[in-house]
């Protein structure tokens, strides 16, 4: 919202405070000012030089004597002579050979910095003296568009004929704009009124009430049918107050240049007088306005006097709007109608139909209230975005519209020549009952912690318009004004004298409370502890959007094969686009896209990301605050490219494969304290290569698969054509597990004798697990046997069809004594004998 | 020549040889030339029996002190050939320094990771615990609870992601900031009327064009405080304390009037602009101040929603943005890089 200084200057006399310091305190006080522009002073994109740009008098107009086309005009400029200047400004032209005229223009000598009126957009030229066919011409007479104050070349400006000679332009015409952005749903601060009101409290300083008081000056009064047509709100929840007031005989034409400036510095293009006006009257007071043309209202039935209807709209009525739009209803929304149909959607846009023309003489002026919630909703669901719609949707003070009518009545009685009906029509079904609010003066201390006088306190809702009424020196009765709706609570008023009385003036101070109990955050602490394991591992974090492709997930099965999961999808109702339009059930679908997009760039990736996923598994119930979602997390990770870098001397360049992923995954269930009780079986999952793919589970409980990913899966997610090899795994599961095995953690025996090293080569089925055999070696040797680390694998002719050799170092140490020869003997023995039995393994001899 | 003269010029003699012997070959020849099993000096103390008895004992004793001299000749000698000949080698083992290490794969927190461990352990600090609450929220936990009902202009400050559900069934949305947190937090706490310390990171969605400056996901932290009689200084002394240990000490604040439907009174809190310290840059568009947390005293209507009596309860509350502060840090000019997880942006943190 744009505020010009010099219309606030109006209301409450800001002129000698400097427009940063108000800026500041505006901003400090709630209403955030963004930027000032500056208009004609020094800082402007086009400063007024104050000695040759002034205001003059042009006294009278003679003919050019070598071309038809210009004129000579006499100018006072306030100089001991007068100035003859050359122009072409078709209003002076038309005055040839006139004298005696006083009109007062915008004076500009040669040297000054204009804009060039001619030229496309605004480019800055000096002006220099030059002969005009002869004449010479040292200073000019300025137009709108050479001032910076309009971006069309019109004719030159005309100042109010009270406007003194020779004083600098910038006196009658220079301004600040101050640019707000206002937070919260505050009609009340959505017009220069208000920022006044505000302004006056902040800075102790008188406000002017003159703009409130047009119908004393009318000596408007008002009854419920007034004659010249027949009010009825049928609606009342929808239209608490409607007011109507008739405004005969006015000429249409432009409004004057004050108007007009004010208009254009607020941010609203001139039109003309009736529409200038209530577009004025709205940004000053806040309350919008529609003017009908008086000859268009139709009567309920012909004879009868014209009648206006609010109402719900029949379903399914239509009507076209301001904006060309045919509209249709539903049975919610307020219409304005006369006694044809439809007129209006009720604060939010006029019908196309009774718009003011310029042949329009009649007014009629309705300044109305509708209820803020039911504009929002018709402006949602009509998508139709107005100024006036905006406005009541922030609510608007229903007190306002008799006031806001009156006052352009008032305008339209001084602009455009009409004449006011001594009676208004108002309709007031819904108007606001008195709103006390009991409140004490401590309650300030006890909610902001800085102890205001009461007096001070008193100061500054008076200033507001709140009254104030003392039953007590702890006991004041606090009456709301009606412009302050969203006032209800004692906080509230705590807030209006915080914010007035300043928060810069607060003392900063800490909590000086007992503490809550203390609690760990167990869940974080040990998700965070995973993402410094990962780290540690050599992978980079990722964090990738939450909303994917649903089509990503069917890209995740290689054909043939389906995922499941564990609830449904989250789909969006509205969504920016299809990639972004379903909550991910799965970590992968970003992880392979991060990893592809990357790959463009970067041979080698290793990413994870720890993060939830979500699905729903039930109807949500608010009452028990339950979404009915869940959330769990996860943890994910990819690798793809070569395993090592490239070096000065030769590097592992082939690509990484399954086993660099399961090394780090066991380094990580190390960490975990699960290494020796996750069980790795083969897996079947759609997202793998059947052969290379690993489920895992502690205690039975599925953590998740592993695996070199389907080369399908690959090309559906665009990646190169190299192994990826990926997990995806149950956070949640891996956690729970892992602090059950901390909880049963004890410190194993360390032995101060000497191990005992041998080698056994085992021939077995090709098809048995090699865990299968480490595990039976271990188990048939406890507790003796401390290692049996497999360090060779044979398949070939030497060990037979279907067979290989796995080759494992044992270490053998006892907790209790040098183990001798013959103690290793009878180990050995009874590792072969289970490992026979159990998995029909043979000793290779060399 | 007497066997004392001999003994005398076998002793100058080796003592020269000595000094020719270069490396530790030519020093074991010399060895087994002089003072070996057939070495000279040995073979002369075999020829003590030639002697007269009574010089006997005068010549073994010189023997014996030619001997040794050359015995302590000889390690000297070896020594310093050790430490030549070390020192050859070490020298002739000398590489490029230069050149790089052995390449070791490394990995990289995400960069809000870091920033919001960061302010993790400030708060930690200060008595907050972290409380986490659902990204897909019930409509009413995101906006009626905290006091914002359907259709109420406060709604336009956030545009919401809303979830496909059954008609008739209550309706879901994505958090379109983490304040429904603060519902939760205080409902969990309100069984046992406990003061409550806590903050509330998370992800937030916003249905809102994708731009260098703003991302449909982004991550907030919403703080919450609720005891029997915290007031608004104690709040901005909080956020004080926690731009000084956040920004670095000396840090000015800001505290401006504010809105927002769940706080009574609010205020928005700025800290002096990093990089121009309040003298007016680009980065806090001339003003001086960058904008750090919406915040304010938990409104009353909320704390009742959470189960706190507002007679007997008062709270403050605040959220800031996650990004926002490293992107002013490291002058990051792009939101898109942090969850689009360009490495090559990833790795420099």
């Amino acid at each position: 919202m744009r505020v010009p200084l010099s219309w606030l200057n109006d209301y409450v006399d800001v002129k000698n405070i400097p427009v940063q310091e108000l800026a500041n305190r505006l901003t400090l006080a709630g209403m955030e000012v963004e930027a000032i522009e500056t208009i004609g002073y020094p800082g402007a994109e086009l400063p007024w030089d104050p000695k040759l740009i002034t205001t003059a008098e042009v006294l009278s107009v003679g003919p050019h004597p070598d071309a038809d086309r210009l004129v000579l005009v006499e100018v006072d400029y306030g100089g001991p002579e007068h100035e003859i200047a050359v122009t072409g400004a078709p209003s002076l032209y038309a005055l040839k050979g006139q004298s005696d005229l006083h009109l007062k223009v915008a004076f500009a000598w040669e040297g000054s910095l204009l804009y060039d009126g001619h030229a496309e957009g605004f480019v800055q030229r000096k002006l220099k003296a030059t002969k005009v066919r002869g004449v010479l011409s040292r200073a000019m007479v300025c137009s709108q568009k050479e001032l910076g104050l309009a971006d069309v070349h019109g004719d030159i400006i005309y100042l109010p004929s009270d406007t003194p000679v020779g004083v600098p332009l910038t006196e009658v015409l220079g301004d600040y704009v101050l640019d707000f952005e206002i937070k919260g749903p505050f009609g009340h601060l959505q017009c220069v009124y208000g920022i006044a009101r505000e302004v006056a409290a902040i800075f102790g300083r008188p406000l002017k009430r003159t703009p409130l008081e047009a119908a004393i000056r009318l000596g408007l009064t008002t009854v419920e049918q007034p004659e010249a047509v027949e009010l009825e709100i049928a609606d009342p929840d929808l239209c608490p107050r409607y007011t109507a007031t008739m405004i005969r005989g006015v000429s249409i034409g432009p409004s004057p240049l004050w108007m007009q400036l004010r208009l254009q510095r607020a941010g609203m293009r001139p039109i003309n007088n009736i529409v200038d006006i209530t577009n004025y009257v709205m940004l000053e007071l806040g309350q919008p306005l529609h003017a009908f043309d008086y000859a268009q209202i139709r009567p309920r039935s012909a004879g009868s006097k014209p009648a206006i209807i609010v109402r719900r709209a029949l379903p399914g009525e239509q009507m076209a709007t301001l904006d060309g739009e045919l509209r249709t209803f539903d049975g919610d929304m307020c219409l304005i109608t006369d006694g044809g149909g439809p007129v209006g959607v009720g604060g939010v846009m006029g019908g196309l139909d009774s718009e003011v023309k310029d042949t329009t003489r009649d007014i009629l002026l309705e300044a109305a209230n509708f209820f803020f919630l039911n504009i929002r909703r018709t402006t949602q669901l009509l998508k139709i975005s107005s100024e006036a719609g905006s406005r009541f949707g922030k609510r608007v003070d229903s007190e306002l519209a008799l006031i806001a009518g009156a006052r352009a009545a008032e305008l339209m009685r001084e602009l455009a020549g009409g004449v006011v009906d001594s009676i208004a029509g108002d309709r007031y079904p819904g108007k606001p009952a008195p709103f006390p609010v009991a409140y004490c003066p401590a309650m300030a201390d006890s909610i902001l912690g800085v102890i205001i006088p009461a007096e001070e306190q008193r100061r500054i809702l008076t200033a507001l318009e709140f009254s104030v009424r003392d039953n007590g020196p702890e006991d004041w009765e606090v009456l709301v004004p009606s412009y302050r709706l969203d006032v209800r609570h004692p906080v509230d008023l705590v807030e209006e004298i915080g914010r007035i009385y300043g928060y810069d003036r607060f003392p900063h101070t800490l909590i000086d409370e007992p503490l809550p109990p203390l609690r760990h955050n167990v869940p974080l602490e040990e998700e965070e502890r995973v993402r410094d394991w990962l780290v540690g591992l050599g992978l980079d974090e990722i964090i990738s959007y939450s909303l994917i492709d649903p089509a990503d997930e069917p890209r995740l099965a290689s054909p043939g094969t389906a995922l499941t999961f564990a609830g449904e999808a989250i789909p969006l109702r509205n969504s920016l686009s299809p990639e972004r339009s379903q909550m991910r059930r799965s970590l992968l679908p970003g992880l392979l896209r991060t990893a592809r997009n990357n790959l463009r760039f970067l041979e080698r990736v290793a990413l994870f990301e720890v993060g939830r996923v979500h699905y729903r598994l039930a109807t949500p119930n608010p009452a028990a605050g339950e979404t009915g979602v869940a959330e769990p997390r996860r943890v994910a990770m990819a690798l793809a490219g070569p395993r090592q870098g490239r070096w000065f001397e030769a590097t592992d360049r082939s690509a990484l494969d399954y086993f660099d992923l399961k090394g780090i995954v066991e380094a990580f269930l190390e960490r975990l304290a699960l290494l020796d009780k996750a069980q790795w079986e083969r897996g079947a999952h759609p997202s793998f290569h059947p052969g290379r793919c690993a489920r895992v589970t502690v205690e039975g409980r599925e953590i998740g698969y592993l695996g070199e990913l389907h080369p399908l899966v690959c090309e559906a997610f665009d990646l190169p054509v190299q192994p990826v090899v990926a997990l995806e795994w149950d956070l949640e599961a891996l956690l729970d597990a892992a602090r059950a095995a901390e909880g049963g953690k004890h410190v194993g025996m360390i032995s101060a004798y000497p191990p005992v090293h041998e080698d056994l080569a085992l021939i077995v089925d090709a098809g048995t697990p090699a865990l299968d055999v480490q595990r039976a070696i271990l188990q048939a040797g406890l507790p003796l046997v401390t290692r049996a680390l497999l360090f060779d694998i044979y398949q070939g002719p030497q060990v037979g069809e279907g067979k290989k050799s796995l080759a494992f170092a044992l270490t053998y140490q006892s907790p209790g004594k040098a183990l001798d020869e013959s103690d290793v003997e009878k180990l050995r023995m009874r590792i072969i004998k289970v490992v026979e039995k159990q998995l029909g393994a043979k000793v290779r001899r060399a | 020549m007497t066997l004392f003269e001999a003994l005398e010029q076998v002793y100058n003699e080796a003592q020269a040889a000595l000094e020719l012997a270069g490396d530790s070959a030519g020093l074991e020849a010399w060895y087994a030339a002089y003072l070996g099993r057939k070495g000279t000096v040995t073979l002369q103390t075999r020829a003590v029996g030639q002697l007269p008895k009574d010089e006997r004992p005068a010549f073994g004793q010189r023997v014996n002190e030619v001997k040794q001299a050359l015995e302590e000749a000889y390690a000297a000698r070896a020594e310093a050939i050790k430490q030549a000949e070390m020192l050859r080698t070490l020298e002739s083992g000398a590489i490029d320094i230069t050149l790089p290490g052995r390449p070791v794969p490394q990995g990289h927190l995400h960069l809000t990771t870091r920033t919001l461990r960061q302010i993790y352990d400030i708060f930690a600090m200060m008595g907050f615990e972290v409380f986490e609450a659902p990204d897909v929220e019930l409509e009413a936990y995101n906006f009626d609870l905290l006091n914002i009902p359907d259709y109420h202009p406060a709604r336009d400050m956030w545009d919401t992601f809303w979830v496909q559900t059954p008609p008739g069934e209550p309706r879901l949305l994505l958090r379109t900031h983490t304040s429904p947190g603060q519902i939760r937090a205080m409902r969990e706490r309100a069984t046992h009327q406990e003061p409550i310390r806590v903050i509330l990171p998370g992800k937030c969605y916003r249905y809102e064009q994708i731009t260098a400056r703003s991302e449909h996901q982004f991550y907030q932290l919403e703080g919450l405080a609720v005891g029997r009689g915290i007031t608004l200084t104690d709040l901005i002394g909080t956020m004080h304390q926690f731009a000084e240990l956040f920004y670095g000490t000396g840090r000015k604040i800001r505290v401006r009037s504010s809105y927002f439907p769940f706080t009574e009174p609010s205020v928005e809190v700025d800290t002096n602009c990093i990089l121009c310290g309040g003298g007016g840059c680009g980065v806090c568009k001339y003003t001086g101040w960058l904008e750090i947390a919406g915040a304010g005293m938990v409104h009353p209507v909320v704390l009742q929603n959470g189960g706190y009596d507002p007679a007997e309860w008062s709270g403050f509350a605040f959220g800031m943005g996650i990004e926002r502060p490293s992107m002013m840090k490291y002058d990051v000019s792009d939101i898109r890089l942090y969850y689009g997880n360009d490495l090559r942006f990833l790795r420099q943190f």
